[in-house]
């Protein structure tokens, strides 16, 4: 088997180990079923095959009683399935809630918004594409989306939830061991759907708390010119009309927070690394990266396209 | 008024030339042409599919862009499921259903004549608008808000909603005409226990079709509402509801696929029986199956809405309901495997495509068990395991069956033979292909690939499997080459196939091939389930029918007692005419809701014409010159007793 970022068969979490279970369960009643199936088909066309004339179908009580049995079997199969079902569903759905960290998640073409749930307002964290998690803890993420569906899938850790426009719903999930799983948009969401991916970093208690910490901060001041410039650039530009740094005066709310956005391992979605190179093509161009993207392209010289990433890549 | 033959073939031909064509309302010539559409559909389709291949053989292929591809995926989807795959089937009730009930003419020919006409508009309309850069985008079951106004200007899901609209016009047409040709057209002595199992399963369809498809008018008019006059049933911030539409559309659409498959096992029954040489074993047992699946396949709707966020108790009830419905199924299965088990099997090529459908159609089966489990349907919806799954369902339940009824059928539409080795080829290449295509996108699938995406990063790891799916693509493209090929050689230089190559056992097969203008010189009686094996051979036939004007026996609907004969309308150029009418409304209502008002001008003219009063022998009914019974009831006398 090939390596994958993402898979349903290698859960790292209840929810995804209760489903895999199901999954192997279902897997090896239908192989059996279906093994068995055809391998009747085959032989009764064997048999039919070498016959010199067909049963009268008067002489069709024996085979009647055989079908009936078919039949009855595979009803009983059919409801232990649905058994196996009811009590997996149960399962999945029955995670505790004490302690849950809350997060409210609103989809936006082409990308996630995720907001730590606090009482003070001011304690908030809003941050975009990289969810990190306690291990251990469940979450509750509370879904729901700005412009058209999308859907929530995080394979390794739990089924998906479609996050649709004026509905909140609710969703559960847990994960058991540190790590980065790999999640994407899996309901059609227009032109850039394929690369609408996000990563959620399951980590222990205390470096999830710290890291909660560093994001309540404001932006830090730019260390080196080049940043300092790059930030003018930023704050003089058409980027703060869908932008917010916190702690500058750009506070759109159009794109992606970018306040602690060189903490984020990926932009754009997943689709580009937060390297100053990567940065520097996504702003030149992201029609060409991502075409039918919101982002449009900006008309800023090669110098300051450079000192905008150094910005933002330093925007720890 | 004993019939004269040349004077009744006179009666029911066409007349000659374009006029003649333009004109016809003969069953079996709307039947070919809904046949033959459906295939031109099922291969630029198909030709899409292949395109959408080649772009996803490896990550990041430069080939092509979202907004191309998600026309092709779009408009993929779309005309197979509403412009092959129902059509299709419908073509072949067409055809079939009047000469296997030993009719003269399917009910309302004109009717069919005007359905087939807005399937062909339909068709032109889709791909004149794709090659026009303005196919549907946002898939064949277009969401809003996706598809409302705000996030799609274009014209793009105007086109599929309202390409929607002329296929149900169509497909709820050839409907009632099935419905009533089986109700009321049946030879004398086709008691319901006697009607061929691909009849009850086109009847059964029908039904379906008539209660699924006002879900999707409802559906696809209420969006092309708010797109065109603001209606706001789906645009959340007005107090629409964008759930609505799902409910709506799957109400219609899970249904779709029962309408689908339906017919196939009508067709594997059909052909089982046959090569069998022994009627079906528990032919009450797969009607009632039929029957309960038609009725269950309306209550199963929600499992395609799982990851919507349904409350556990509402979600059990559709699981329970999704894992039921393949009891009848099951139940078919085992009946198809005892009529072989216990029959004199003869492996001709319908029966290779047969074996191929039992393959391919339980695994989709098995799968679609493990859609209707919640947890494990909201870890797979949206992903390529439930492109695996709908591919190996309806390609399984549907394409191999057409395909099996190809061969078996083509001898008595074209009156000559397919090569039989042809036939192996085919068959080889198409299920290797399909089999290599499919089976790794359940592994895709599971592996975190979501369907409906352009392309993706390398680091996934899904390269390697993509390029295995697609090289199967070039397979299954040989395989359908191979057979088309062959057609197009045997139409003239196969074998002449005579009236009953298969020595099967239904009405169509006592006629010739190709059959006559008027399908049979005297309709039959029948006094059994298998007239060709059964009946005796002195079975008495209709007479009494005029033959200067196109006379039908219209029979009641339980025991086929003849009740009163009726004149059958004549080609008429009216039914195009109207579809003309009707088609530029459709197109005209896209751009502005007045089409609706100016463009029901014309189709009213048209209409009037079509029903213009007519003279007693152009139409109306006669009573039936017998004043008592003509023929015992099914259950009152023994076979032989027949007159």
């Amino acid at each position: 088997m090939t390596a994958v970022l993402q898979s349903v068969l290698d859960p790292a979490g209840p929810q995804a180990a209760h489903i895999s279970w199901l999954w192997w369960l279902m897997f090896w009643v239908t192989t059996a079923v279906f093994l068995v199936v055809f391998a009747l088909t085959l032989a009764a066309v064997w048999r039919g095959g070498r016959a010199q004339a067909a049963i009268a179908d008067t002489a069709d009580k024996p085979l009647a009683a055989a079908v009936s049995f078919g039949v009855a079997l595979t009803v009983v199969i059919l409801f232990g399935l649905l058994g196996a079902t009811m009590w997996t569903h149960r399962a999945v759905l029955a995670l505790g809630a004490e302690s849950a960290v809350t997060v409210n998640v609103t989809g936006h073409q082409f990308w996630w918004e995720f907001e730590y749930d606090e009482a003070v307002p001011s304690q908030r964290v809003t941050t975009a594409n990289e969810l990190h998690i306690p291990v251990g803890r469940p979450v509750v993420l509370k879904v729901t989306s700005r412009d058209v569906i999308h859907s929530f899938w995080v394979p390794n850790l739990q089924g998906k939830r479609d996050l649709i426009p004026g509905i909140m719903s609710a969703i559960w999930l847990q994960a058991d061991r540190p790590g980065v799983y790999r999640g994407q948009c899996a309901e059609f969401c227009g032109k850039q759907h394929a690369h609408m991916a996000f990563e959620v970093v399951a980590e222990p208690d205390a470096q999830f708390e710290r890291w909660l910490d560093a994001q309540r901060q404001l932006a830090s001041a730019p260390q080196s010119a080049a940043a300092s410039h790059g930030r003018d650039v930023f704050l003089t530009t058409q980027c703060v009309l869908c932008h917010t740094v916190r702690g500058t005066p750009a506070a759109g709310k159009v794109g992606p927070d970018l306040t602690h956005v060189g903490t984020r391992g990926k932009i754009a979605s997943g689709t580009l690394q937060t390297k100053p190179d990567d940065v520097a093509q996504w702003i030149r161009d992201p029609q060409h990266v991502k075409p039918g993207s919101q982002m449009p392209p900006t008309r800023l010289t090669d110098a300051d396209v450079q000192a905008l990433s150094e910005y933002l890549v330093n925007l720890k | 008024m004993l019939e004269d033959p040349q004077e009744l073939e006179e009666t029911w031909a066409d007349e000659p030339g374009l006029w003649g064509w333009l004109c016809s309302v003969d069953h079996k010539a709307i039947g070919r042409r809904y046949l033959g559409t459906a295939t031109v559909m099922f291969l630029l389709a198909g030709g899409l599919a292949a395109l959408m291949r080649l772009q996803l053989s490896r990550p990041e292929n430069p080939l092509m862009g979202p907004d191309l591809y998600n026309q092709l995926f779009s408009t993929h989807g779309t005309t197979m499921m509403f412009l092959f795959a129902v059509p299709v089937m419908q073509g072949l009730g067409v055809y079939f259903v009047p000469l296997m009930v030993g009719a003269r003419s399917i009910a309302f020919p004109r009717m069919v004549a005007y359905s087939y006409w807005m399937y062909l508009g339909g068709c032109i309309f889709l791909y004149t608008s794709l090659f026009l850069n303005t196919g549907p985008d946002v898939g064949w079951f277009s969401y809003p808000p996706l598809s409302e106004q705000l996030f799609d200007p274009t014209k793009r899901p105007d086109v599929w909603a309202q390409m929607i609209t002329w296929t149900e016009v169509a497909s709820l047409a050839v409907a009632v005409s099935i419905i009533t040709t089986t109700f009321k057209l049946r030879a004398p002595g086709m008691a319901l226990n006697r009607i061929p199992m691909f009849v009850w399963a086109q009847v059964v369809t029908s039904f379906m079709v008539v209660f699924a498809m006002p879900a999707v008018m409802m559906a696809s008019t209420a969006l092309i509402l708010d797109r065109l006059v603001a209606t706001h049933f789906f645009d959340v911030d007005r107090g629409g509801d964008a759930l609505l539409f799902q409910h709506l559309f799957w109400f219609f659409g899970h249904p779709e696929v029962y309408i689908i498959f339906i017919p196939g096992t009508g067709i594997v029954s059909t052909i089982i029986t046959t090569f069998s040489r022994r009627p079906m074993f528990g032919y009450l047992a797969v009607v009632l199956s039929l029957v309960s699946t038609a009725f269950i396949g309306f209550g199963l709707w929600v499992h395609h809405m799982f990851a919507t966020g349904v409350p556990q108790l509402g979600a059990s009830f559709f699981t329970a309901a999704s894992i039921i419905i393949a009891v009848p199924t099951g139940i078919q299965f085992f009946c198809w495997i005892a009529t072989m088990w216990s029959g004199k099997v003869e492996l001709k090529s319908p029966m290779l495509w047969m074996l191929g459908f039992f393959w391919v159609f339980l695994i989709g089966g098995l799968t679609g068990t493990m859609l209707a489990a919640v947890p494990l349907n909201i870890q797979v919806h949206d992903t390529f395991f439930v492109v695996a799954h709908f591919h190996y369902v309806l390609i399984g339940g549907a394409v191999f069956p057409l395909f099996a009824a190809f061969y078996y059928w083509y001898p008595k539409i074209v009156g000559r033979m397919l090569s039989e080795r042809a036939a192996a080829w085919g068959f080889g290449l198409f299920f290797i292909g399909f089999n290599t295509t499919f089976f790794p996108m359940h592994i895709l699938g599971l592996h975190g690939m979501p369907r409906r995406i352009y392309t993706y990063l390398p680091e996934t790891g899904w390269g390697p499997l993509n390029l295995v799916a697609s090289s199967g693509a070039l397979f299954m493209t040989a395989g359908v080459i191979v057979v088309l090929l062959d057609a197009w050689r045997a139409r003239h230089a196969g074998a002449l196939a005579g009236d009953n190559p298969w020595a099967a056992p239904t009405l169509e097969w006592t006629t010739s091939s190709p059959p006559a203008h008027s399908n049979f010189l005297h309709p039959p009686t029948v006094g059994s389930a298998y007239p060709v094996w059964q009946d005796s051979p002195d079975q008495a036939v209709v007479v009494g029918l005029r033959s200067d004007v196109r006379d039908v026996l219209v029979t009641h609907l339980l025991d086929t007692e003849p009740d009163h004969r009726s004149v059958f309308p004549e080609p008429s150029i009216w039914p195009l005419l109207t579809a003309i009418a009707t088609s530029v409304m459709f197109i005209g209502s896209i751009f502005t809701a007045w089409a609706v008002v100016y463009g029901s001008i014309p189709i009213f003219i048209t209409m009037v014409g079509w029903f213009w009063p007519k003279s007693p022998d152009e139409g109306g009914t006669q009573p039936w010159p017998a004043t008592e019974r003509t023929l015992p009831l099914p259950n009152e006398a023994p076979e032989g007793a027949m007159p």
